[in-house]
C-alpha cells in the first residue's frame, strides 16, 4: 500500500536528508518508524503525506507514484489518509466536536451526516462526554484523542503519527497507544514515529529504525531473512 | 461556498482586534489616496474653469456689411473644435471694456471698438496648436483684419496642465502603490495569523482553493469596510475644508463607487496573493 523506491531527499538548506531508502508497507500493518532526531523519521511521513516530494526515487501511496500526481490530485490523496502531530494542532478557539466537524466540513461532508459522524468518533475515542470543551481544557493525552478522532474523520486507509505520544506521560501514552492498537485491528494501516524504545519493545510490532537518513534496521526484513534461512536449512 | 463565508465572518469575530486594524489601515491607506484624488480633482476643475476661459477673439473690419459677418459667423460656428461663435458690436465690446478696464469709463463714444467674433472652443480643444490653427482660419477670411487669442497665456496654461497631470499621474500611482503594499501587508499578518488553520485544513485534504476562498472573502469585506470608511473620513475631511478654508469640490457618486470598489479589489487581490505567497510556502 505505501512503497519506498530508491528514495532521496535533499533540502536547499539542510541538506540529504534521506538516502537510497525502500520499503513496504502492507494493509493493515503497524509499523514503528524510529531512530535518533534528524534521522529521516519526519522526512519519510511527509513524503508519505506527499507534503514534501522525493529528489530522487518514487513514493507509491494506494496505488499513486510522487512522480505522476498532479498537485491538484494531492488533497484527493490526503483524504485516504489521517495524521496525528506531536503537538495535536487542533484549533484552540473551536470545541472538541468543531475541530472534528471542521475537518468533514472542508473535505464536502454532507451537513446532515456531520453531527452523527462526529458523536461516533467522540465515542470511538472515548471522548463523547468531552463534546462541548475547548482543547485547552482537556489533557495532553485526551487532546491527542481529539487529533485522532479528526485524523479518522475521513475513514482513512493509512493513519501517520508523528510522535504522538511525545508530549504525553505514560499513562497518556499506554491509552493512546492501546487506540492506535485497535484503530489498526479494524483494518487501518499505522504507521508510528517514535523515540520510545520501551513502547516498541512491549508491542512487539514491525520496527523500522533509521540513521543519518538511511535504513538501518527492519525487523520485517529480518524476520523474511531467519524465515528465508530457517528454508534453506 | 456556505462554509467560505462563515469562516471569512468567524475571522472578524474571533480576531477583532486584528480585523479592526486591517480595516483602519486599509481605511487610512485609501484616505491618503483620497486626500490626493481630493486636491487632484479641485486641480483640475480649476483648470478645466481656466480652460473654459480661452476665446479666440477676431476683429472685424470697419465697414464690413452684416451679410458677409453673418454667413461667417455660421461657417466658424460649424467648425468642429468651435462651441460657439457670437458676434460683438462695437456697443457690446465698450460696454465689457467699461466692466473690464477703468480706464474706459469715460469713453462715451461706441466707435473706438471694432466688432469681433468670439469663439469659445469646445472641451478638449484648446491646447495650443488647436487654438492657433482655429485662429488661422478665422485670419483667412478678408474682413477679419486681426485674430487675438492670448498665445503665450494658451501655452502658459496648457504647460500647466500638462504638468499636474504628470504629477497628478506619478503621486496618484505613488500612493496607490503604497496603499497596496500596505494593505498587502497587513492581510499578510491577517494570513499569518491563521497558519495553523491553514495547516490543518491542507491536513484533512482540503483543496487550495478550498483554502483560499474564506480568506478572499475576508480580503474583500475588510476592503470594502476600509473603502467606506476612506470616502466617509475623505468627506469629513472636505466638509472641514469647506468650513473653515474654501469650498471644495468632492468625488461625484461614479468616483466615490469607484473608490470602495478599488477598496474591495485591493483587500481580495491583496488576500489572494498573500495566502497564494502562504501555500506555496508550507
Amino acid at each position: 500500500m505505501i512503497r519506498f523506491t530508491h528514495v532521496f531527499k535533499e533540502f536547499a538548506r539542510t541538506g540529504l536528508a534521506l538516502q537510497d531508502v525502500s520499503f513496504h508497507v502492507g494493509k493493515g500493518e503497524f509499523v514503528f518508524l524510529t531512530g535518533p532526531s534528524g534521522a529521516g523519521k519526519s522526512t519519510v511521513l511527509k513524503l508519505i503525506f506527499l507534503e514534501e516530494r522525493p529528489t530522487k526515487g518514487e513514493v507509491k501511496v494506494s496505488g499513486v507514484s510522487s512522480v505522476t500526481i498532479r498537485g491538484r490530485d494531492v488533497p484527493k490523496l490526503r483524504r485516504k489518509m489521517g495524521v496525528v502531530f506531536q503537538d495535536f494542532r487542533l484549533l484552540e478557539d473551536r470545541t472538541v466536536e468543531a475541530n472534528i466537524a471542521f475537518a468533514l466540513e472542508v473535505t464536502g461532508t454532507a451537513p446532515a451526516a456531520i453531527g452523527p459522524k462526529v458523536s461516533r468518533l467522540l465515542s470511538q475515542v472515548g471522548l463523547a462526554s468531552k463534546a462541548t470543551s475547548l482543547p485547552r481544557e482537556l489533557s495532553g493525552g485526551e487532546q491527542q484523542r481529539v487529533a485522532i478522532a479528526r485524523a479518522l474523520s475521513n475513514d482513512p486507509v493509512v493513519l501517520i503519527a508523528d510522535e504522538p505520544t511525545g508530549n504525553l506521560d505514560e499513562r497518556a501514552t499506554r491509552g493512546i497507544f492501546q487506540l492506535l492498537r485497535d484503530i489498526n485491528a479494524s483494518g487501518t494501516a499505522v504507521i508510528m514515529a517514535t523515540h520510545d524504545l520501551e513502547l516498541i519493545r512491549r508491542a512487539e510490532c514491525r520496527t523500522i529504525e533509521m540513521n543519518h537518513g538511511t535504513i538501518v534496521f527492519d525487523s520485517a526484513e529480518q524476520a523474511g531473512g531467519a524465515m528465508r534461512a530457517e528454508d534453506d536449512s | 461556498m456556505r462554509l467560505a463565508w462563515r469562516e471569512a465572518l468567524l475571522a472578524f469575530r474571533r480576531a477583532p482586534v486584528l480585523s479592526v486594524l486591517s480595516v483602519t489601515t486599509i481605511a487610512f491607506s485609501l484616505f491618503a489616496f483620497g486626500l490626493f484624488g481630493l486636491v487632484a480633482l479641485n486641480i483640475r476643475h480649476q483648470l478645466n474653469q481656466l480652460e473654459d476661459r480661452v476665446e479666440i477673439r477676431a476683429f472685424v473690419v470697419d465697414g464690413t456689411n452684416a451679410e458677409a459677418t453673418s454667413a461667417a459667423l455660421g461657417d466658424i460656428a460649424a467648425f468642429p473644435e468651435v462651441a460657439t461663435a457670437k458676434l460683438v458690436t462695437p456697443e457690446e465690446a465698450l460696454k465689457r471694456a467699461r466692466q473690464e478696464l477703468g480706464e474706459f469709463s469715460d469713453v462715451f463714444e461706441a466707435g473706438i471698438l471694432p466688432a469681433s467674433i468670439d469663439v469659445k472652443l469646445k472641451p478638449g480643444f484648446n491646447d495650443p496648436a488647436t487654438v492657433s490653427a482655429v485662429a488661422g482660419r478665422i485670419k483667412n477670411y478678408d474682413f477679419i483684419d486681426d485674430v487675438r487669442f492670448g498665445e503665450e497665456w494658451v501655452q502658459k496654461l496648457y504647460r500647466i496642465r500638462n504638468i499636474a497631470t504628470l504629477a497628478g499621474a506619478v503621486l496618484g500611482l505613488t500612493f496607490a502603490g503604497v496603499a497596496v503594499i500596505i494593505i498587502g501587508s497587513t492581510i499578510r499578518m491577517a494570513v499569518l495569523a491563521r497558519s495553523r488553520e491553514i495547516s490543518i485544513m491542507r491536513v484533512v485534504g482540503a483543496t487550495d482553493g478550498f483554502i483560499r476562498s474564506p480568506f478572499l472573502i475576508e480580503g474583500l469585506l475588510k476592503g470594502t469596510l476600509g473603502g467606506l470608511l476612506a470616502l466617509l473620513l475623505t468627506y469629513f475631511a472636505n466638509s472641514l475644508i469647506g468650513k473653515f478654508v474654501f469650498t471644495a469640490e468632492f468625488f461625484d457618486a461614479k468616483y466615490a463607487v469607484a473608490g470602495v470598489a478599488a477598496g474591495a479589489l485591493i483587500g481580495l487581490l491583496g488576500s489572494a496573493f498573500s495566502v497564494g505567497r502562504h501555500l506555496k510556502e508550507v
